[in-house]
């Protein structure tokens, strides 16, 4: 007979994955509480670029994290090996760690996996060694290049550090994979893994990569800040893109009640994934593959529509996609249920979006207050939704969150407070 | 328990672009490494690859496709039309909202953006590129993602998409990826794979400072030897291969041809090192165990392991470790080979390309060869089936893969006891 294995991957249906920590790196503040003071607030973190200078660029604004200092929570041999997203991944990781209070020392190093999602990996630093490699030449080129700048650096480092060897996993899909690495962390814990760093981050502000970004069409060119990122309304004009973004602990809900954790902020209860598999670059303005998401994520948490107390959209700010997702959120959902999109005070930040947005679903039913979507005053004709412009009070028991990424890729998530 | 068929198989490779081309090269222990053409290597420490003479047209691809996809996509959507041709599906007919995507790929769209980086900073002459310069789907190029969307686009599949980006073992975890949405019921046809086209200046240099790579550079053909005494890295290759996972009843109902099902898939973290790896084995060693448990499967029944066998000091001493450790003696008695003796290390790509390797083995009755074996390793004594292919029925195949993140990754595929002939 064979040896068995420290744990067995045969999905076990009667498993559940809850959210029980959650550590956020955002352009409107450091650290859970304070940017959720600010987002509750309306406070945009949004602003011209100064990681470098913009002034030759079409698009010169972004949500930077102002007055992050990587040095605060890693050491100086690792900062030098990563990339600045990999570096707000592991900060992030600390705090959600830290807010769960679950120390990975000396825990089953097969039961602890990290499944993050990324947009766009290591940008900068990968800019910096090509760089070396054609300004100078191959032997410029450093030795941290090949872990540094791969989508793979994130999870690769954070189960390194923490030691974890559970299943580990890196989802890409653009803006939507955020939603991907909760349902896939979720998958895990049903096939035995009982605590999942999960998330993501992004770091998609560097000179080459705002190149890459301009040519999809989608950015916002305007200059003020109020005028650039206005989903929904008569104005949108693109959008704004952001760095940082959201660690999230999934744990299966038994370890989380055996260890006594501090809090379960919400079951991830339900998913969704299609795509438009329209067309390679525009937007589509059909919003058929992302209602069929939000159908998908209701009935796998077999929750009827009218149990949805909240939405926290996806923004795109292309009119034609906020024309979709208003279209495919009243098909499914009618047009009472609220919806809001916090990111107007950050702007995209793709992998890292949709888990900040996961973060700010599970507050917003923690403290019955739904944060509002800034720069919406008139919404486009004919998107008759209930959107949530100023901070609103609410009983929320289940709130779904939606995402979408570039290349057709649409997700609905459903979220429930226990 | 929902289980997985694979229905199709499609390849593109050095040494022969489709399965067919492909399972001869593998077959007949011909190396298709060389010295590198698509740029010139000169100033690299390792100046060899393993290339595909890859024609886009030929392929099938039209104009628009070749303009907008990088070489990795082009690879995928080839490989994934072969595939799906292979399994006989007709996909005006199948319900494509059913249908999902799920593919590997360490390093995504290097090759296109290596490609305008150098034109929109003069030849790394400016940190503030001039963004005028860059070509209209530069972005593709950026996000990994663009592999599954590109995919779904070609087939209409509107069920769920996904790019797995674990390193070098992206290619086994992309397989497996979709093999747990077929379990789990959230897909019944999944177009699974992996690609990767890093035959460029910037992935060439990545490897050289920490001397992965092989650089037996006047030498090219015999370069790549994993498990010789005398390997001394790793040659890059590219290559990407498709397999259709079916839910099993279906693809039965269908009457399909089943080359095989997933019998067994797992993924583990050294937690140890991005790029080193301890000598004793335990994590792949526990990927492998949880695969076998998971299909019900003994040491005995395994007919074949195909191994990462990558040709670095390390890798090969670590998986032999692993074998014994997970399979104790009847690790001394399985036939083992590693194709990338033959067809080079394709990073994210190569998991599924030997995956396909695994399929048509069981399919076929063949064992490829480890070409190059030439002087035994006393840490490597196992048999890695040296230089020729062997006859010997296979109805369980092991393949194992280790990428930097400390992935360590192992499927084996089987032939389904329903389809197994009765012995005497």
């Amino acid at each position: 007979m064979a040896t068995a294995p420290e744990i067995t991957s045969i999905p076990n249906p009667e498993r559940r994955a809850v959210i029980t920590g959650i550590g956020v790196i955002a352009p409107n503040g450091i650290g859970t509480e304070k940017w959720w003071e600010a987002t509750r607030a309306g406070q945009s973190g949004i602003g011209r670029i100064t990681r470098f200078d913009p002034s030759q660029y079409p698009a010169q604004l972004a949500g930077e994290v102002e007055g992050f200092d990587a040095a605060d929570y890693i050491e100086q041999r690792m900062i030098v090996q990563t990339d600045h997203w990999t570096h707000m991944a592991l900060a992030a990781t600390q705090m959600a760690l830290e807010d769960a209070q679950f120390d990975p020392e000396g825990k089953d190093p097969y039961r602890m996996s990290v499944i993050t999602a990324s947009g766009s990996g290591g940008n900068e630093f990968g800019q910096k060694e090509i760089e070396n490699l054609w300004g100078k030449g191959p032997i410029f080129v450093g030795a941290y290049q090949s872990i540094a700048w791969f989508y793979a650096a994130t999870t690769g480092q954070i189960a390194i550090k923490y030691g974890m060897k559970g299943p580990c996993g890196v989802v890409c899909q653009e803006g939507a994979g955020g939603l991907e690495a909760l349902w896939h962390s979720r998958r895990n814990i049903l096939r035995n893994v009982d605590f999942v760093i999960s998330g993501g981050t992004e770091a998609p502000i560097g000179p080459y990569a705002l190149t890459c970004q301009l040519t999809t069409g989608r950015l916002s060119l305007e200059s003020d800040p109020e005028d650039a990122y206005r989903p929904f309304d008569s104005r949108a004009n693109g959008y704004v893109p952001g760095e940082g973004g959201a660690i999230i602990i999934v744990e299966s809900a038994d370890h989380a009640e055996a260890r006594g954790a501090p809090q379960v902020y919400a079951e991830v209860l339900g998913y969704g994934a299609t795509n438009d598999a329209d067309h390679p670059k525009r937007s589509t303005a059909d919003g058929t593959q992302l209602g069929r998401a939000i159908t998908l994520a209701l009935e796998r948490a077999g929750i009827g529509a009218d149990e949805v107390d909240a939405v926290i959209a996806d923004a795109a700010g292309v009119p034609e996609a906020d024309a979709a997702e208003a279209q495919a959120i009243r098909d499914v959902l009618g047009n009472e249920v609220p919806v809001t999109a916090p990111k107007t005070m950050v702007g995209r930040l793709y992998g890292g979006g949709a888990p900040l947005d996961v973060a700010a679903a599970v507050l917003a039913m923690r403290d019955g207050v739904l944060p509002p979507t800034t720069n919406l005053d008139s919404p486009a004709e004919g998107l008759d939704l209930d959107f949530v412009t100023e901070p609103r009070e609410a009983q929320l028991r289940t709130v779904l969150v939606n995402a979408r990424g570039f290349g057709g890729f649409n997700s609905a998530l459903v979220l429930r407070r226990p | 328990m929902r289980r997985s068929a694979v229905t199709g198989v499609g390849v593109v490779a050095p040494g022969g672009v489709n399965r067919e081309a492909f399972w001869d090269t593998i077959t007949s222990g011909r190396t298709a490494t060389r010295k590198i053409t698509f740029f010139d290597p000169e100033g690299f420490r390792s100046q060899i690859a393993a290339e595909a003479d890859f024609d886009p047209h030929a392929a099938g691809l039209d104009d628009q496709e070749i303009n907008r996809m990088d070489r990795y996509v082009q690879f995928a959507v080839a490989a994934a039309m072969e595939a799906v041709t292979d399994a006989g599906l007709d996909v005006e007919q199948i319900d494509r909202d059913r249908t999902a995507v799920t593919l590997g790929s360490a390093v995504g769209g290097t090759m296109v953006l290596e490609r305008d980086y150098v034109v929109v900073s003069n030849h790394g002459q400016k940190w503030l590129v001039d963004h005028e310069y860059a070509s209209p789907f530069l972005y593709q190029a950026l996000v990994p993602s663009t592999l599954a969307s590109e995919v779904a686009l070609k087939f209409g599949a509107h069920g769920p998409s996904v790019v797995v980006s674990t390193g070098c073992t992206s290619g086994i975890d992309g397989i497996g990826y979709g093999h747990q949405l077929i379990q789990d019921g959230e897909a019944d046809i999944v177009i699974s794979g992996a690609s990767e086209t890093g035959i460029s200046p910037i992935s060439m240099a990545c490897f050289d400072p920490i001397k992965a790579t092989s650089r037996r550079n006047d030498d090219p053909a015999h370069a790549s030897r994993p498990f010789d005494r005398d390997r001394d890295g790793f040659v890059m290759g590219e290559g990407s291969a498709v397999l259709v996972l079916e839910e099993f009843e279906s693809a039965q109902a269908r009457g399909a041809h089943i080359y095989c099902e997933v019998a067994g898939y797992a993924n583990r973290g050294n937690a140890y090192h991005m790029t080193g790896l301890r000598p004793d084995g335990a994590e792949m060693a526990e990927a492998i165990l949880d695969a076998m448990a998971q299909g019900g499967i003994e040491p005995e029944d395994i007919d074949y392991i195909n191994a990462h066998g990558s040709g670095t000091k390390q890798n090969d001493r670590h998986e032999t470790a692993a074998y014994k450790r997970a399979l104790g003696d009847q690790a001394y008695k399985i036939p083992i080979s590693s194709i990338k003796s033959m067809i080079g290390h394709s990073l994210g790509g190569i998991g599924a390309v030997e995956m396909a390797a695994c399929a048509l083995a069981i399919d076929r009755g063949v064992v490829p060869p480890t070409a190059n074996w030439e002087n035994p390793d006393p840490e490597c004594d196992l048999d890695y089936t040296p230089n020729e292919a062997k006859r010997k029925q296979v109805d369980a195949a092991l393949s194992t893969g280790s990428g930097f993140g400390g992935f360590q990754s192992a499927m084996i595929l089987a032939r389904p006891q329903e389809l197994q002939e009765v012995g005497i």
